[in-house]
C-alpha cells in the first residue's frame, strides 16, 4: 500500500492558544481513514491544515511523495486534495449547478468535467432534482450533500470530509455515509473527521482518535469500535 | 404598506420576466434606445420636452457631466464591492491619484514643468493608479473584513492630507491650466473647449459604455466566478483551488484602474484640480450609490451612481420658503438611504443572487421570530 498523505509532528496555533501539538497520521491509497474526538478536540483543525487555510507552526505535511508543509491552499486542490468544508460551506447565492461547477474551477478538461458532473448527480438524485435551485434555499442534508459532491467534481485523490453527517436526521447519516462508502469504492482515498464515532468507526478501514490537539490512539476501525475506552468515551455504552 | 411593496415586487418581477423572454433583437434594440437617449440628452432641443429632469439651478450638460463621472466611479467601485464583496471605503482615493497625476505631468503651475499633453498623462495616470492599488492591496488583502475597510479609508484620508499640505501638490490653490483632452472640429475650434460641457459628457459617456462591456465579459468568466466565490464564502472559494489573494488584488486594481480613469477625465474637463476636490463624503457617496442601486448587478450601479448624483444636483437652485433645498441635500440623501434600508436593502434593481440571499435571510427571520 502506498502512502497517499503523512503528517508528521504537526502542531498549530490560533494566536497563542495550541490546538495541535505534534499531530502524526498516515491515509494510505484507496482507504478511508476516520478521526473522531470530541467538540474541540482540534478535528477540524487538522483538516484545515491538511488543506492549507491555516499555516501550521511547525512539523510537516506530505502529499503524494510531495511535501506540501508551505504550498499554498489553491495549489493543494490542483496537486488533488480537496476539502468538503464543514457545515454550510457552499456557496449560498449560485444555483446547484453552479456550485459543483465551482468545484471543477481547476479543471480544463470539460468533457471529463462533465462526465463527472453527471456521475455526481447519479450519486446524488436529490441534487439532480434541485439542480436550478439557490444553495442557500437547500435543506441542511441537500446543502451537506452539495458540498460532498462538489469536492467530488474537483476529481481529488483524497477527499477530505469534516463533518459531514453534522445536523443530519438518522436516515440521512445512514444515506450520507453509505454514499461515502460509495464513492471510495469507486477509487477515491478519503480522510474524515466525525463526531459520530459509531458511523465512521464501522465504515473506516482504519481510525485515530484525538483529545485536546494530540492523537491518543490509533486502530482498525472495528478495533476501536470495540475498544472499551473508546466505547466509554465516544460511543456512549459503558 | 407590504401590498404596495408586492405590487411593486410583482410589477418588477413581470418587467424582468418581460425582458428575459424578449427576443434578442428587441433586447438589443432597447439598449440603442437608452444609448441614443443618453446621447441626446445633453441638448437644449431634446432636454426642453422632458419636463422637470433637467437641473433649473445649474447648466444642465454639467449636470450631466459630473452624474456621468459618478456613474463611471460607481460601476468601477461595483467590482470592488459588488463581485469581489471588498468593503472599500476610500474609493475616491485613486479618483484623486487619477486626477492629481494628469494635473502634475500637465499643468503649468507643476513644480515638474512637464507639461504634456492630456492624451500623454492619462495612460501614465492609469498605471499609477493600478499600481496604487496593488500596493494598497497587496498587504491589506490578505487580511479579511474590517482590516480592509479602514486602510482604504486612511488611504484616501492620507492622500487628501497629502494633497492639502505637500508643497508638490500645491494644497488649495491647486493646479491650473490642465490641458483638455484634444481634437479640433473641421473649422480649426477645439472638440473640448471651456463652454461648452457636452464633449466631455459624450466622451465619459462612450467610456462608461466601452467600461461596462469589458466588465461584463470580466464577470461571466472564470474571472467573474471567482470573485463572486470570494464573495460568498471566501474559505470555501480557497477550498475549490480559487487563488483567492490573487482574485481580491484584480479586483481591487481593475477597481482602481477605473477610478483612475474618472480622475484623469475630471481634470481634463475642470482645467483645474485641488484639494478642494477631495472629501471623504465622495466616497461614501460613492459607496452608497453601489449600494442603492443593487450591489453586484451592473446595471444596479450605473441607476445608482446616476440617480445618487442627480438628486444631489437636482436641489441646486431650488428655494422653498426662502430656504435654498441644496443646503440641505445631504439630509435627503440621507432619508433617502434610510427608507431603501428599511423597504429595499438589496438595492434598486439587485443581482440575481443577492436578491436569493437576501429572500432567505428573510424567511429564517421569520422562521426564527
Amino acid at each position: 500500500m502506498t502512502t497517499l498523505l503523512e503528517i508528521e509532528d504537526v502542531s498549530l496555533l490560533y494566536g497563542r492558544i495550541k490546538a495541535l501539538h505534534g499531530i502524526s497520521l498516515t491515509v494510505n491509497e484507496g482507504e478511508i481513514v476516520a478521526l473522531i474526538g470530541a467538540n474541540g478536540a482540534g478535528k477540524s483543525t487538522t483538516m484545515r491544515a491538511i488543506s492549507g487555510i491555516r499555516p501550521v507552526a511547525s512539523g510537516r505535511i506530505h502529499f503524494a511523495g510531495e511535501d506540501i508543509t508551505k504550498l499554498r491552499a489553491d495549489l493543494r486542490v490542483r496537486r488533488g486534495l480537496c476539502q468538503a468544508p464543514e457545515g454550510r460551506g457552499i456557496f449560498p447565492g449560485m444555483s446547484v449547478l453552479e456550485n459543483l461547477d465551482m468545484g471543477a474551477y481547476t479543471r480544463r478538461d470539460r468533457a471529463e468535467v462533465s462526465k463527472d458532473l453527471a456521475k455526481v448527480l447519479e450519486l446524488f438524485p436529490r441534487l439532480a432534482e434541485r439542480r436550478k435551485q439557490v444553495g442557500g434555499t437547500l435543506s441542511g442534508g441537500e446543502q451537506q450533500m452539495l458540498a460532498v459532491g462538489r469536492a467530488l467534481m474537483s476529481r481529488p485523490k483524497l477527499l477530505l470530509l469534516d463533518e459531514p453527517s453534522m445536523g443530519l436526521a438518522p436516515m440521512l447519516i445512514q444515506q450520507i455515509f453509505s454514499i461515502i462508502t460509495e464513492i471510495n469504492e469507486q477509487g477515491t482515498t478519503i480522510l474524515l473527521v466525525e463526531q459520530n464515532a459509531q458511523q465512521a468507526l464501522a465504515r473506516a478501514h482504519r481510525a485515530y482518535v484525538l483529545e485536546t490537539g494530540r492523537i491518543v490512539k490509533e486502530g482498525t476501525g472495528s478495533e476501536l469500535l470495540h475498544d472499551p475506552a473508546v466505547k466509554e468515551a465516544y460511543l456512549g455504552v459503558a | 404598506m407590504t401590498s404596495v411593496r408586492d405590487w411593486i415586487d410583482s410589477g418588477r418581477h413581470a418587467v424582468a420576466e418581460r425582458w428575459h423572454n424578449a427576443p434578442r433583437w428587441m433586447r438589443w434594440a432597447v439598449i440603442a434606445a437608452v444609448v441614443v437617449f443618453f446621447y441626446a440628452l445633453p441638448n437644449r432641443e431634446f432636454y426642453q420636452w422632458l419636463g422637470p429632469i433637467p437641473t433649473t439651478g445649474s447648466n444642465f450638460g454639467q449636470v450631466l457631466f459630473t452624474i456621468s463621472i459618478y456613474v463611471l466611479l460607481a460601476v468601477g467601485l461595483n467590482i470592488v464591492v459588488g463581485f469581489a464583496g471588498l468593503l472599500d471605503l476610500g474609493y475616491f482615493g485613486f479618483f484623486a491619484v487619477g486626477a492629481y497625476t494628469v494635473a502634475v505631468l500637465t499643468s503649468p503651475s507643476s513644480d515638474l514643468k512637464t507639461l504634456w499633453p492630456w492624451l500623454l498623462a492619462l495612460p501614465v495616470a492609469l498605471v499609477l493608479t493600478m499600481i496604487s492599488g496593488v500596493m494598497l492591496g497587496t498587504p491589506t488583502l490578505r487580511l479579511r473584513g474590517d482590516y480592509l475597510a479602514i486602510v482604504t479609508l486612511g488611504f484616501a484620508e492620507m492622500i487628501r492630507v497629502a494633497a492639502t499640505s505637500s508643497e508638490f501638490l500645491k494644497g488649495q490653490r491647486g493646479f491650473n491650466q490642465i490641458p483638455h483632452p484634444p481634437g479640433t472640429h473641421s473649422d480649426g475650434s477645439p472638440v473640448f473647449g471651456v463652454l461648452d460641457p457636452r464633449p466631455y459628457y459624450w466622451l465619459v459617456l462612450t467610456l462608461i459604455i466601452l467600461v461596462v462591456l469589458g466588465v461584463r465579459n470580466l464577470n461571466r468568466s472564470r474571472v467573474g466566478r471567482a470573485w463572486i466565490s470570494i464573495r460568498e464564502d471566501e474559505d470555501a472559494a480557497q477550498l475549490m483551488g480559487v487563488p483567492t489573494f490573487k482574485f481580491k488584488l484584480w479586483a481591487f486594481a481593475s477597481g482602481a484602474f477605473i477610478g483612475g480613469l474618472a480622475g484623469a477625465l475630471f481634470a481634463g474637463k475642470q482645467n483645474f484640480v485641488s484639494s478642494q476636490n477631495l472629501e471623504l463624503l465622495n466616497s461614501i457617496i460613492i459607496l452608497a450609490a453601489v449600494i442603492l442601486g443593487g450591489s453586484g448587478n451592473i446595471v444596479g450601479a450605473i441607476v445608482g451612481g446616476g440617480l445618487v448624483a442627480y438628486m444631489i444636483e437636482r436641489f441646486r437652485g431650488i428655494e422653498v420658503f426662502g430656504i435654498e433645498l441644496y443646503e440641505y441635500r445631504f439630509m435627503f440623501f440621507g432619508l433617502v438611504l434610510v427608507i431603501m434600508m428599511i423597504f429595499r436593502p438589496q438595492g434598486l434593481i439587485p443581482n440575481r443572487r443577492r436578491a436569493a440571499e437576501f429572500k432567505d435571510r428573510r424567511k429564517e427571520v421569520i422562521v426564527g421570530g
